[in-house]
């Protein structure tokens, strides 16, 4: 991207969607994204929800920031940057990766996309550019930031596949999850990959942004007939934490920017242990890791179940058993389709142990007077909404 | 005969601080100020109708939030505003700006270099860990490490667990840190030239060093340290220029009682039986107390006021050596009206900032090379503020106040300096920012150029050194000014300092007065009114 | 085929024999792969021509560490400490000034530089004496302390706090960081004498004397003295090279020359041996590079193997080479305006005075050749005979600054650079010129090509604070260990860095031992 002198007179640059969004925002509840204007909401919450939940959404994904790496030593490069073993990954296929610095902290988690062979994309949070090159010493290899050269939209919920389907992309009926097709829409190709953030069925649509607004109008070209909703961040926040997905750099602080020590946080200690492979290659944080797992667990982002019905953001955990303060919620939310207070916590195990008795004290307001109650906490092994017709293929037709 | 309990010598910031705290403690407490005016290099004052200048020192970010809420300095009227941004121009036309709004500032790396935007999100979260560490040493006394006693053992020990706060290759990055040069050290994250030569520049301003002399990382440190509501590493700029910062700490030093006598030079400490008695005027009048501090710099208190005969030989050695180097010189121009600068696009804010001259660090090595051999710079590395601009109480209206600071300026240039030299001096600077701004020229209507010459004539800083001593290990800490005379007392009885020659140095910080003044109070067993650190966590 | 070997030692420089010989002697099958055709590295003598011979790219050395001196027994495969050597500091009009054993003299030199000097000299090597426990063992890990990192750091605090005493140690933590510019300002007025001084604190680094760091730098040398005085190196049979080759041997040691590896062999973080330029693999345990840590960890193992930042942080170890080698075959004596023959066995420098040394540095920093570079001369076929025909001798010059990164390349700049140098010796010996057989300037870029040292640094990397102690050559490799389970390193690049004083080779040795499981 070439970016002239003027930048400046703009804080949040728009996206390739932007005027599509700001027409159909009702709330233009705007935020910061990436240096984007994003939105937080643009309907009410609960439309919003409910379009990811039971018809069809629609959110803007281009300030993702996104890497396309190639060259003869591509996969190698990746194989070391990443804690899972990436021998199983073909060209078509997308997998869920987190990379760790040297300590075996994380960095940051993303999808991983094998465009071809010796092509590569890279999906992530935050800015990866500089770690990736400091990863690549010893490489043969080519890195390049290609968020701003990718227009990128996520079409979400039970009747996506139909809306995408009608929309004039054929070819989804035998993409499975984590697969990735080149189609085409009226006559521009995209690249579509069965991926999403949502818990849900749902799509992860790439294209030139030149394309973006022809992309966004041939989807609401089927609102008549299914309905279709754009949607935002917070949204997003509640159907992410259904889905039991974490969020680098809210969920925990990313490892970069981290300025205490011990602020930072391994892989196995946010419960994504299973994505480290310390059997595969070298790869950067190895040994810090091998030594982690080889002592007891000190902590664990844990998914817990909150009783009552209070809002419990940015609530304590205690061990009810000591009354000590072993942890934190890190986000939270009402679940409308659980009826269930959701929240993953940073929560200090005792001994290696998580205590069996975990209370939470929620502080709340009424009228604007502040309460505090306690409420139970109840641990969940599982994602806490996983819907079967997520993982259909092919997907029911509506 | 008038009697107080403690004299404050030098109405710089720090003594006025000083003698602040001691005046709040019930202490009777006399500042004595050589000049007709109050400030030392906190000054400002009007040279040419109408305008108002900070005639040394022009920032402050340092000022200890602390020190400004004991002794409510805002009711006393100072206002310090956050300085924008700053910005570098370039040779070929270009330029680069370093923006406070966040995206923007991403943004304007990412035009000069995509992998320097993100490596910034590394370089921030390290130098703000040092920021952190460092900061909480601020308003402490630095102990003495060749010492047995209880507190030097207590604060050692503290500073020990402070720094075991850090994980072990975090005490490694931070000793490097330490002991790295600017350049090397900013290396480590950043690859664009101009990048690189931007952030440098805070590294050398004041010091006897360049951009690749070892020890001078850590100075960005002096620099990058202050926080101006929250925003760590913002500048700030006092309304109404750096004179406002010494009026109102005059006006809380009064408020408790305290006594200011201007165009009182103090000609000696008076000491009998190595103890002090109190001190002598120049007209020869005695003011006696049992207190005496000495806000002047290190070489001037003990080799100017203080009698050889009264100190041990070794503080007189110690003082003959002491590195006071110095390296910088001041331009402060009265303009008719607001320069424009074509490589900035129309309706820039970066005009509202630091503006700077210099983009490669060859140049910047350069100057530092002209200085070495007693030159000034031929190509200087300039720190320009218009403050005018968001200051109406600077310039009249519609004119503007700019000042730019100097460096490197030499001590003595060949021959020494003549008022000739000076001039010359000050049109090297005029000249190198007429080329960046083809109006400037015709919009100067007075200028006022220091060297150190004069910074050390009117302010009484020895060679006119902007830190009352050098910011390099060997003279910071408990090096500062010399070991064994760290904590404020000095080799006789009742004799203390104050100035930036003690920790923690240089910058208008107020936190070596401060802690100057906890430590008198300590010795006279009255209630210390000093302020504790506010912690980071 | 593969062969199975206890130890691979990488490298048959100084560090590495003085490394091997110990595990040798405790044991260990050992095996040294040396690339060049020749053992002892940089001390290894090399051919002008086939008339003429010079000692290597060491042209004058301390005796090596008094107690591998006595462990290795040196002294009896040959080694011997060679004739205490002098500095001239050589002035164009012959008003020399002359260090010797006993101070400073020459015209300039008055009564009070002598004390001064005395004083000056003392304390600095009660420093370096005091420094002893941290030079002669593994530098201690700031956390994490093992038994050997206390008894390091008791011993250090002992020799600081009660050694010296309260006032000398707040003086030496004064001191530790400062440059030689400023503590010879404060203690010296000759200039001759702290141009002298301040050369030996900058010559083979990346320094003049106005950087901070070079207060330990000249400490480092001075703790050479400590095992003896300075002498010329002159290639015979005495030398260290020689003498360490032949205990390496005894202790049943093999070698095998022109033996390049190109790649250390790594199989989940653990050495396990390497394998040759042909190809071949040679399988061993333990596997010890005397090559510096850059060629060593980005080279033979390769950052794939190692963590990110690691790679990373290695990549960026200081270390291009500043100092040129010039060897002249001279068909006779030169004569030095000014000096008698006998003098020439002596260290002769031009540093005239310390700006002199600063402004031959102020070019090396935009990778410039200094305009009037410091210089260190020796002529080591005084000493030794079957270096030149009877009556020619060898002339060595350390030509300092001269860039590695060269601005423009060293292919144009060399040929020049040379006959410039040659004429500022003619400055101080007119008849040179008419002297010279042949000639052949070594510049970093060769000095890295032949030597196969990483940017032709003579110590693997920088001597800066930020490079030494434990953070030499990077924290995280600065015992000796490296990320890399078995393979250590052990040479000038490691800890307390370069010189011939086998000191990093004698504690990565220990560290060895130390860190190897009871059998």
């Amino acid at each position: 991207m070439t970016i002239n002198k003027e930048h400046f007179r703009r804080a949040l640059q728009h996206s390739p969607f932007h005027s599509r969004l700001a027409a159909l925002s009702l709330t233009e509840e705007w935020t910061g994204w990436n240096g984007y204007k994003a939105a937080r909401t643009l309907d009410k919450l609960s439309t919003e929800y409910f379009a990811v939940r039971s018809s069809c959404s629609v959110m803007d994904l281009t300030p993702m920031e996104k890497y396309r790496i190639s060259g003869k030593d591509a996969f190698r490069f990746l194989d070391r940057l990443v804690t899972r073993d990436l021998s199983k990954l073909k060209p078509g296929m997308v997998t869920y990766v987190v990379w760790c610095n040297d300590d075996g902290k994380l960095i940051d988690d993303g999808t991983l996309f094998q465009l071809d062979e010796d092509q590569y994309r890279l999906c992530s949070q935050h800015h990866q550019l500089d770690w990736l090159l400091i990863s690549s010493i010893g490489f043969d290899v080519n890195i390049e930031v290609e968020t701003h050269e990718v227009a990128a939209l996520a079409v979400q919920g039970p009747t996506a596949y139909s809306i995408l389907t009608e929309a004039g992309i054929d070819g989804l009926a035998d993409l499975k999850p984590f697969g990735i097709a080149q189609l085409q829409c009226n006559g521009f190709p995209l690249v579509v990959s069965r991926t999403g953030y949502t818990g849900d069925l749902g799509y992860e649509l790439w294209v030139d942004p030149k394309h973006a607004e022809s992309l966004w109008d041939a989807l609401f070209a089927i609102k008549p007939r299914l309905d279709i909703h754009p949607i935002g961040l917070s949204t997003l926040e509640m159907v992410r934490i259904e889905a039991g997905f974490i969020m680098p750099g809210f969920d925990f602080n990313t490892a970069e920017s981290t300025i205490r020590a011990d602020y930072d946080r391994s892989p196995y200690e946010v419960g994504l242990g299973w994505l480290v492979n310390l059997d595969k290659g070298h790869f950067t944080g190895r040994q810090a890791l091998l030594a982690e797992k080889a002592r007891p667990v000190k902590r664990r982002l844990t998914k817990i179940y909150v009783d009552g019905n209070k809002p419990v953001r940015e609530a304590f955990i205690f061990d009810a058993k000591h009354g000590k303060q072993i942890g934190e919620i890190k986000c939270a939310t009402w679940s409308p389709i659980l009826k269930a207070n959701l929240a993953i916590a940073d929560i200090e195990f005792v001994n290696g142990k998580l205590p069996p008795q975990l209370w939470a004290r929620v502080d709340y307001q009424r009228e604007l007077k502040w309460l505090s109650i306690w409420a139970e906490c109840r641990v969940s092994d599982k994602p806490f909404y996983t819907p079967e017709h997520r993982s259909a293929t092919p997907p029911a037709n509506f | 005969m008038n009697n107080y309990d403690a004299i404050v010598i030098g109405a710089g910031h720090n003594g006025l601080t000083n003698a602040a705290f001691l005046a709040k403690a019930g202490l009777r407490v006399l500042v004595l100020e050589r000049n007709p005016y109050i400030g030392g290099a906190s000054t400002s004052r009007e040279l040419h109708k109408g305008w108002k200048y900070s005639n040394a020192s022009y920032v402050c970010s340092l000022f200890r939030p602390e020190i400004y809420n004991a002794l409510d300095l805002g009711r006393h009227g100072l206002r310090v505003i956050p300085v924008n941004s700053s910005m570098t121009f370039k040779q070929d036309g270009d330029y680069f700006g370093s923006y406070t709004q966040p995206n923007i500032r991403r943004r304007e790396i990412m035009r000069h270099s995509p992998r320097d935007a993100d490596a910034v999100v590394r370089f921030d979260a390290d130098v703000l860990r040092w920021c952190k560490l460092v900061r909480g040493f601020l308003l402490r006394t630095p102990p003495n490490p060749g010492s047995l006693k209880p507190r030097d053992i207590f604060e050692l020990a503290y500073l020990m667990k402070k720094f075991y706060e850090l994980t072990e290759a975090q005490i490694y990055e931070f000793i490097r840190f330490f002991t790295m040069s600017i350049a090397e050290y900013l290396e480590n994250y950043f690859e664009n030239e101009t990048v690189l030569t931007h952030y440098s520049g805070g590294s050398i301003i004041g010091t006897g060093l360049g951009v690749y002399s070892p020890g001078t990382a850590y100075v960005l440190l002096h620099h990058a340290m202050g926080d101006v509501d929250g925003n760590v590493g913002a500048w700030g700029f006092a309304r109404g220029g750096m004179g406002s910062v010494a009026k109102a700490l005059a006006g809380a030093f009064q408020s408790y009682g305290g006594e200011i006598r201007s165009d009182a030079e103090v000609a000696k400490i008076t000491v009998a039986g190595n103890k002090v008695t109190g001190v002598e005027l120049a007209s020869g009048e005695k003011i006696a107390a049992k207190v005496v501090v000495s806000n002047l710099d290190a070489k001037r208190t003990f080799l100017q006021i203080m009698d050889e005969a009264d100190l041990p030989p070794k503080v007189v050695q110690r003082a003959r050596n002491f590195k006071i180097r110095g390296s910088s010189g001041k331009v402060n121009i009265a303009l008719d009206g607001m320069p424009t600068f074509p490589a900035l696009p129309e309706g820039s804010t970066l005009t509202q900032g630091h503006m700077h001259f210099t983009d490669t660090l060859k140049r910047l090595e350069l100057a530092y090379d002209d200085w070495k051999e007693d030159r000034w710079s031929a190509d200087p590395y300039c720190d320009m503020l218009i403050p005018s601009q968001y200051d109406p109480s600077m310039a009249p209206q519609g004119k503007h106040m700019m000042t730019v600071f100097v460096q490197y300026c030499p001590v003595n240039p060949d021959g020494g300096w003549t008022d000739e030299k000076r001039d010359q001096f000050g049109q090297t600077v005029i000249d190198q920012i007429g080329d960046y701004s083809p109006d400037f020229k015709d919009l100067v209507l007075h200028a006022e150029i220091r060297t150190p010459r004069e910074l050390e004539n009117e302010i009484g800083l020895t060679e006119g050194n902007i830190f009352q001593g050098e910011l390099t290990f060997d003279q910071l800490a408990f090096n500062r000014p010399f070991p064994g005379y760290a904590q404020y007392r000095g080799p006789v009885k009742g004799m203390y300092m104050s100035g930036s020659s003690t920790h923690p140095g240089g910058g208008v910080m107020g936190a070596p007065g401060a802690n100057s003044a906890r430590e008198i109070l300590k010795d006279l067993r009255k209630p210390d009114t000093t302020p504790e650190a506010y912690s980071d966590d | 085929m593969t062969e199975q070997m206890d130890v691979i030692i990488i490298g048959a420089g100084h560090n590495g024999l003085v490394c091997g010989t110990y595990l040798a002697r405790a044991g260990l099958d050992v095996l040294f792969l040396e690339a060049r055709d020749a053992v002892g590295g940089m001390t290894a003598t090399r051919a002008i021509d086939t008339d003429y011979h010079t000692p290597g790219l060491a042209q004058t050395s301390f005796p090596v560490c008094t107690q591998i001196r006595k462990d290795l027994q040196l002294d009896s495969f040959g080694y011997s400490v060679g004739k205490a050597a002098d500095t001239i500091s050589l002035e164009q009009n012959g008003a020399h000034l002359r260090i010797g054993q006993q101070g400073p003299s020459g015209q300039g030199v008055s009564n009070s530089d002598t004390m001064a000097f005395d004083q000056l000299k003392k304390e600095y090597l009660d420093y370096a004496k005091a420094l002893r426990p941290l030079f002669q063992n593994k530098p201690p890990r700031l956390k994490d302390f093992d038994f050997k990192d206390k008894t390091t750091l008791a011993k250090l605090g002992w020799n600081l706090r009660v050694g010296l005493g309260s006032d000398s140690m707040n003086e030496f933590l004064r001191i530790a960081t400062m440059n030689m510019y400023d503590i010879l300002d404060e203690a010296l007025e000759n200039e001759q004498l702290k141009g002298a001084l301040a050369a030996d604190a900058v010559l083979g680094h990346h320094m003049g004397p106005r950087t901070p760091g070079t207060v330990l730098t000249w400490l480092n040398r001075l703790s050479g003295e400590l095992n003896g005085s300075l002498s010329v190196v002159d290639g015979s049979d005495s030398q260290l090279g020689h003498a360490l080759r032949k205990a390496a041997a005894a202790s049943g040691a093999s070698f095998r020359l022109n033996a390049s590896v190109r790649k250390i062999l790594v199989e989940k973080s653990r050495a396990y041996g390497v394998e040759m330029a042909d190809g071949e693999k040679i399988k061993a345990p333990l596997v010890i590079s005397n090559a510096d840590p850059r060629s060593t960890l980005l080279d033979l193992v390769g950052a794939p193997e190692l963590d990110a930042m690691f790679a990373q942080r290695v990549s960026q170890i200081r270390g291009a080479g500043d100092v040129a080698k010039l060897h002249l075959a001279l068909t006779g004596l030169p004569e030095f305006t000014g000096l008698a023959g006998a003098d020439l066995e002596h260290r002769l420098i031009v540093a005239p005075t310390m700006m002199y040394v600063e402004r031959a540095f102020n070019p090396a920093k935009y990778g410039e050749c200094s305009d009037n570079p410091v210089l260190e001369i020796t002529i080591p076929s005084l000493q030794n005979k079957s270096l030149a025909p009877a009556g020619h001798h060898v002339m060595a010059v350390n030509v300092t600054f001269a860039p590695y990164n060269l601005e423009g390349g060293w292919e144009k700049a060399k040929d020049q650079f040379a006959s410039k140098v040659i004429d500022q010796l003619c400055r101080y010996a007119p008849n040179l010129k008419s002297l010279i057989a042949n000639q052949e300037l070594l510049t970093p870029q060769d000095i890295e090509r032949e030597y196969h040292v990483r940017e032709g640094h003579w110590h693997h990397g920088e001597m800066t604070i930020h490079q030494s102690f434990m953070m030499r050559p990077l924290y995280g490799a600065a015992q000796y260990d490296t990320p890399i389970d078995g393979l250590f390193l052990c040479g000038a690049g490691t800890h307390p860095g370069g010189g011939l004083t086998g000191q990093p080779g004698h504690n990565a040795a220990q560290r060895i031992l130390a860190m190897r499981p009871a059998s």
